[in-house]
C-alpha cells in the first residue's frame, strides 16, 4: 500500500493507498524492520499516520482487507517476542509491569527489567551456580582425571561458593518486591491516643477520611488512604493510638493492628511529644503537633511543627516526606523482583544452603541440580548442556 | 532366511545379535572377519564413571559385556570409591585376546546365531522402502525383515596420520564404503565425526622401574554378579607424564596435524581430546598424566592412555621418547585419527529404529556415540527391538527414570549429537535412583518379561529376589529410640518407634549396628538396600519429578505435525522440532532451546487441533 518498501530501519515519507481501490488514504512516515532483527523477531512495519480518527479507521479497514492480516490481540507483540526468543520471561514480565506501573519506583524497576536487567542479574548468578555445579560434577564424573584433582584441590571450595552465592541472593531478597513498589511508600501516622493523628491525615489528604473527636481512642481500626503527589505514590495509614493500657477489647485489637502497620512502614510520622519506643527499620519523622496553640509555639530542635487546623508546616512536612521517598526510588541499576521471581530465588537460596551443609558429594550435586532448574524457571530457559560446557572449558579432561 | 541380520561384530553388534537370539530370533551376524568379533579397537578398558552403569544395566538383560570383561580382566579399579555408590564407576582393563574369545564363546553357545563372513555391501529394500535383507560383497543375499547396523567407524571410515590418508575403519582393515554411499543416496541425514587413538608401545622397551605403579584393587568385586572369582593374574599399570619438552615437540608438529590443518571436518569428543588438542587448549598446564596400560598377558603391547594423536610418525616418536621411562621406547603401531559417517540420531525413534526404512535399526558409533559401553547398550536396545519387529513381540522401551540406557537413547533421539556422545552420570537427572549396584533391581523384571534372560541368569535373578524379600522383614523391624540410646547412640528422645529403614537416615546410627547379624561386606543386596534407605527422602522427592515427566510423556504429539504452522515458534525451534519429531510433549520439552512458552504454544495447538 506504500508501493516501494523503504530502506530497513529508516523513517521514510510515503503516500499510502488502498490496495483494492487505489485511493490515496494518507501521507505517512513508514518504517520497515525486517526479521529476525526486529522487536518480535518477525518482519514488522510501522505506519505513523495523521491523527484523525477517520484516517486511522480507513487504514485499518484497508489493512483488514489484506489476506492474512488481523488486528493484534492484547500483549501479542510481547508474546511473540518471547516465543521467538527475542526477550526472556523476565523481560516480558517487565513489559507487563511497565504497563501497570503506578509509581515512579515501579516504572523504573519495570523499565530495567524489560531491558534485561533481571536477566543479566540472574545470568550472573547462574554463571556462578554453573561454575560450582561444574566443579562438583567434575569431581563426580572425572575424579580419575589429574587435571580435575589439581584444579578442584581439596574439593571443599564448592561449600564456600555456595554460601557466598546464597548470601548474595539473600541480599537481593531484602529489597522490596515489584508489587511493593507499585503500592507506593507506606507512611504510618502513629502516636499516643488523642495526639492528633486523624486530624493530620485529614489535613494531608485534604479530605475527611478519619473521624476526629476529643475522645481518646476514637480511631479503632487502621484507615488507609492512597495519595499521589509529584509523581510519588503514598499510602497514608492512620492508626489507633498506642495506649499502654486499655480495657476495651476492640481498641486492643486496633492497637495490635497499629503495631502491624508500623512493622510494614517505610516511614513513620510520630505525633507523641515523648519520643517513640518503636523497633522499626523505617525512617521516623518526629512531629510537633498543634503548633498553632499558643502554649506550644516553641518547637523542639528535632521536631517538625505542623498545624492540622491552620495548615502551617504541612508543606515543610511534605518536603521531608518527598526527600525520604526519593531514597526509596530505585537507582537506575537496581534490580527488583516480582513475587514469582522472589519465590524461586528464595527456594534457590535454600537449595544452596542445603548444598553447603551436605556431606555426601552426590547429594550436593542433587541440591545444585534442583537449584539449576529453579534458575531456569526464572528466565524460562533450560539445559544440562550449559553445565557440561563449563566443565570441558575449564578442565583438561580425557585420556 | 533369518529373522534379524546384524552388521558388525563390535560391542554394539555382538550385544544386538546375542539379545535377538536370546529373545528367540534366528540371527545372522555379518562381519569382515570372524576372528575379529569382539575386538577392542581402542582402549583395553571397560567401565568407568557413567559407563560402568551401562555395563551393569546391559548385564541385567543377560548381556555379554560384563561377563566378558570379567573373563578378560587383568586389572580392577573402582573409581570414586570414597563417594556414594550412585557415582562409583567399576572399571577393568582387559586382555584383548581373552576378551574377544570370551565374546566369541558366548556367541557360539547361543542357538540360532550364525556368523557370516563378508562385506555388507548394501541394504536390500522392498518397493515400499522396508527392509528385506543385506546384499554381500560377492553379490549373494542374506534375507531378513530386520537389520541392525552396528558399523562403528567402518562406515565411510577414513584414517589420518600426519600427511598420510587411508580409507579404512581400523588400521589395516577395510571400510564399508559402498554401504555408506547407499545410505547417503537414500537421503538420510548423515554427517561426519572423528575420534582418535594413541600409538601402541613395545612394553619391553619401557623402563618400568622408574615409574610409579598403580595396582589393581585387592578386594573382590566384579562387573557381573554372575562372576564369583578372578580368573586371571592381576597386573599393575604405570603412570608417566608429559613435560615441557613433550609439549614443544607437539607444538612444532601442529601444522602437520590434520586436526589443525583443517583436513578433518568431523567434530571430535571434548572429553577425549587428542594430545595436540590438550596442548593447544590448555597451554598453561605443565604436564598431563599418561597411564601405561598393558594390553594383555601374552603380548608386549602397551596402551599409553592420554596421548591419542594424529601427528606424523616422526613427531609421535619424538613426543613419546620425551617422557620419563619412555626414553628408549619403540612404537609398534602409530596413533591415528579416524573420521566416519554417522546418521543424525534424531531421525531414530526410541526403539533405535529408523522409521524411514521400516525394519532398520542402528546402534553404536553410527548413531554418533563413542565408547564400548555406549555401543553395547545401544546394541542391546536395537537388537531386542529388531527381534520384536521380526517376531511381532513386545519392544524394549526404557525411559529416563529407569536407567542410563533410557537416558542415553532419549538424549540421542531427542537432542541429537554435536560431538561423539559419551555417558556421564551428570546426564541422568535421577542419578540417585540409577545406581550401578541396583541395576538388576531396576531392570530384571522387564528383562524377564521380554524373554531376554538365559536359564542360568534366571536362576540368579530368582536367588536375588529371594534375598531382597528376606531383607524386607529385616528392614521393617521396629526399634524404639531408647533401645539405641542405651547402646550409647545419640538419637532423639522423642519416643517414636522407627523401622530399621527409617533409622538408617540418622547419621548417628551406623549400619553395622543395625545389621549386627548380617555380613554387610559380603552381601551386595544388603548394601543396595542400605543405600536405598539412606537416599529415601531424596528418592521420594524425585518420584514427583518422575511422575511429572511421565505425565508429559503421556501427551503424544502427531509425528506429522507441521511446526511451521504453530504460531509463536522461532525458526530455530521449528528446525529442531522438525529434525527430532518428538513423539510426546515430554520429549519436546527436553529439546535444547525449547522454552516453557513454546511448549504451551505446542500444547494449545495440539489441543485445538483436537
Amino acid at each position: 500500500m506504500a508501493r516501494a518498501l523503504p530502506q530497513p530501519r529508516r523513517a521514510s515519507l510515503r503516500r499510502l493507498y488502498d490496495p483494492q481501490s487505489g485511493e490515496e488514504l494518507d501521507q505517512a512516515l513508514v518504517l520497515w524492520f525486517p526479521g529476525p532483527a526486529s522487536a518480535t523477531g518477525e518482519d514488522l512495519a510501522e505506519l505513523h499516520l495523521h491523527g484523525g480518527r477517520a484516517v486511522v479507521a480507513a487504514i485499518e479497514t484497508a489493512l483488514g482487507n489484506v489476506k492474512g492480516l488481523r488486528p493484534a490481540t492484547a500483549g501479542e507483540f510481547t508474546q511473540r517476542a518471547l516465543m521467538n526468543g527475542r526477550i526472556d520471561l523476565t523481560q516480558a514480565e517487565g513489559l507487563g509491569e511497565l504497563l501497570s506501573a503506578e509509581t515512579e519506583a515501579a516504572r523504573r524497576a519495570a523499565v530495567h527489567a524489560s531491558e534485561g536487567g533481571i536477566r543479566k542479574k540472574v545470568e550472573q548468578w547462574n554463571d556462578r551456580l554453573l561454575n560450582v555445579s561444574a566443579s562438583v560434577e567434575a569431581e563426580l564424573d572425572h575424579s580419575d582425571e589429574e587435571d580435575v584433582a589439581a584444579v578442584i584441590g581439596s574439593g571443599l571450595s564448592y561449600r564456600r561458593d555456595c554460601i557466598a552465592l546464597a548470601e548474595e541472593l539473600e541480599r537481593a531478597l531484602a529489597s522490596p518486591s515489584v508489587e511493593r513498589l507499585n503500592e507506593g511508600i507506606r507512611i504510618v501516622l502513629a502516636g499516643p491516643p488523642n495526639s492528633g493523628k486523624s486530624s493530620l491525615i485529614n489535613a494531608m489528604t485534604g479530605r475527611d477520611v478519619a473521624i476526629v473527636s476529643a475522645i481518646a481512642g476514637t480511631t479503632r481500626d487502621r484507615i488507609e488512604m492512597a495519595v499521589t503527589r509529584r509523581g510519588y505514590s503514598y499510602i497514608l495509614t492512620d492508626t489507633a493510638g498506642l495506649a499502654t493500657k486499655t480495657d476495651d477489647p476492640i481498641e486492643a485489637i486496633g492497637i495490635e493492628r497499629a503495631r502491624q502497620a508500623l512493622d510494614a512502614a517505610d516511614a513513620i510520622l510520630w505525633l507523641g511529644d515523648e519520643n517513640p519506643d518503636i523497633a522499626s527499620d523505617a525512617s521516623i519523622i518526629l512531629i510537633h503537633a498543634r503548633c498553632d496553640e499558643p502554649e506550644r509555639d516553641a518547637t523542639p530542635d528535632d521536631r517538625t511543627p505542623v498545624s492540622s487546623k491552620t495548615g502551617a508546616g504541612l508543606s515543610v512536612l511534605w518536603e521531608k516526606i518527598e526527600e525520604l521517598a526519593s531514597r526509596h526510588i530505585p537507582a537506575e541499576s537496581a534490580v527488583f523482583f516480582n513475587e514469582r521471581q522472589r519465590r524461586l530465588i528464595t527456594e534457590w537460596k535454600n537449595r544452596l544452603e542445603a548444598a553447603a551443609q551436605e556431606e555426601d558429594l552426590l547429594l550436593v550435586g542433587e541440591q545444585l541440580r534442583l537449584a539449576r532448574s529453579l534458575c531456569d524457571q526464572i528466565t524460562g530457559r533450560a539445559g544440562v548442556e550449559a553445565m557440561l560446557g563449563d566443565i570441558f572449558a575449564r578442565f583438561c579432561i580425557g585420556k | 532366511m533369518f529373522d534379524v541380520i546384524v552388521v558388525g561384530g563390535g560391542h554394539a553388534g555382538t550385544e544386538a545379535a546375542a539379545v535377538a537370539a536370546r529373545r528367540g530370533a534366528s540371527v545372522a551376524l555379518i562381519t569382515f572377519d570372524a576372528a575379529k568379533v569382539g575386538a577392542m579397537s581402542c582402549n583395553p578398558a571397560i567401565g568407568g564413571l557413567g559407563k560402568g552403569h551401562l555395563v551393569r544395566e546391559v548385564d541385567a538383560f543377560d548381556g555379554l559385556i560384563a561377563r566378558a570383561a570379567d573373563a578378560a580382566a587383568i586389572h580392577y579399579r573402582m573409581l570414586n570409591r570414597s563417594k556414594g555408590s550412585a557415582v562409583q564407576g567399576p572399571r577393568i582393563q582387559a586382555d584383548r585376546t581373552l576378551y574377544a574369545s570370551a565374546i566369541q564363546q558366548m556367541l557360539d553357545r547361543l542357538p540360532g546365531l550364525t556368523i557370516v563372513e563378508g562385506e555388507a555391501d548394501s541394504l536390500i529394500l522392498k518397493d515400499d522402502g522396508s527392509i528385506a535383507g543385506i546384499r554381500l560383497g560377492d553379490g549373494s543375499a542374506v534375507r531378513a525383515p530386520a537389520v541392525v547396523l552396528a558399523t562403528g567407524t567402518f562406515l565411510g571410515g577414513r584414517l589420518f596420520r600426519g600427511e598420510d590418508r587411508e580409507t579404512g575403519g581400523r588400521v589395516g582393515e577395510r571400510a564399508a564404503s559402498r554401504l555408506a554411499e547407499q545410505l547417503r543416496s537414500l537421503d538420510l541425514p548423515m554427517a561426519r565425526l572423528k575420534t582418535g587413538t594413541p600409538p601402541r608401545l613395545d612394553g619391553r622397551t619401557i623402563d618400568w622401574a622408574v615409574l610409579s605403579e598403580q595396582p589393581s584393587d585387592s578386594d573382590f568385586w566384579a562387573m557381573s554378579p554372575m562372576t564369583t572369582i578372578r580368573r586371571n593374574p592381576q597386573i599393575f599399570c604405570a603412570i608417566t607424564r608429559t613435560n615441557p619438552g613433550t609439549h614443544d615437540a607437539i607444538r612444532r608438529g601442529l601444522d602437520r596435524s590434520p586436526l589443525f590443518s583443517g583436513d578433518i571436518g568431523g567434530q571430535g569428543p571434548r572429553y577425549c581430546p587428542s594430545i595436540e588438542d590438550k596442548i593447544h587448549r590448555f597451554g598453561d598446564r605443565d604436564g598431563h598424566q599418561v597411564f601405561l596400560e598393558p594390553e594383555g598377558l601374552d603380548t608386549h603391547l602397551v596402551y599409553p592412555n592420554g596421548i591419542s594423536t594424529s601427528l606424523p610418525v616422526d613427531v609421535q616418536h619424538e613426543m613419546v621418547r620425551s617422557m620419563k621411562g619412555l626414553e628408549h621406547c619403540a612404537i609398534i603401531t602409530s596413533g591415528y585419527a579416524v573420521e566416519y559417517d554417522y546418521i543424525d540420531p534424531r531421525s531414530l525413534d526410541h526403539r533405535l529404529a529408523l522409521p524411514q526404512l521400516p525394519g532398520l535399526y542402528c546402534a553404536g558409533q553410527i548413531n554418533g556415540t563413542t565408547g564400548y559401553e555406549e555401543a553395547a547398550g545401544q546394541g542391546l536396545i536395537a537388537g531386542a527391538n529388531a527381534a520384536a519387529f521380526a517376531l511381532d513381540i513386545e519392544p524394549l522401551l526404557l525411559d529416563r527414570a529407569t536407567s542410563y540406557l533410557g537416558v542415553m537413547v532419549d538424549d540421542l533421539v531427542v537432542q541429537g549429537v554435536t560431538e561423539p556422545y559419551r555417558m556421564l552420570t551428570a546426564r541422568a537427572e535421577y542419578r540417585l535412583r540409577l545406581r550401578a549396584n541396583n541395576a538388576h533391581h531396576r531392570l530384571s523384571d522387564i528383562a524377564e518379561r521380554l524373554g531376554c534372560l538365559g536359564q542360568e541368569r534366571q536362576q540368579w535373578v530368582n536367588l536375588y529376589r529371594r534375598e531382597r524379600a528376606r531383607l524386607d522383614s529385616v528392614f521393617d523391624r521396629k526399634i524404639a529410640p531408647n533401645t539405641l540410646r542405651v547402646e550409647g547412640l545419640s538419637v532423639p528422645e522423642d519416643g517414636i518407634v522407627r523401622s530399621v529403614a527409617e533409622w538408617l537416615r540418622f547419621p548417628a546410627v551406623p549400619a553395622e549396628f543395625l545389621f549386627s547379624d548380617e555380613n554387610i561386606a559380603s552381601n551386595p543386596v544388603l548394601q543396595e538396600r542400605i543405600e536405598d534407605a539412606r537416599y529415601a527422602p531424596y528418592l521420594e522427592r524425585q518420584a514427583q519429578e518422575v511422575s511429572q515427566m511421565q505425565a508429559n510423556d503421556a501427551i503424544s504429539l502427531n509425528g506429522g505435525l507441521d511446526y511451521r504452522t504453530i504460531p509463536g515458534l522461532s525458526a530455530e525451534m521449528v528446525e529442531r522440532l522438525s529434525a527430532t519429531r518428538p513423539a510426546t510433549l515430554g520429549q519436546a520439552s527436553r529439546i535444547r532451546g525449547i522454552t516453557p512458552a513454546a511448549l504451551s504454544a505446542i500444547l494449545l495447538y495440539v489441543k485445538r487441533a483436537g
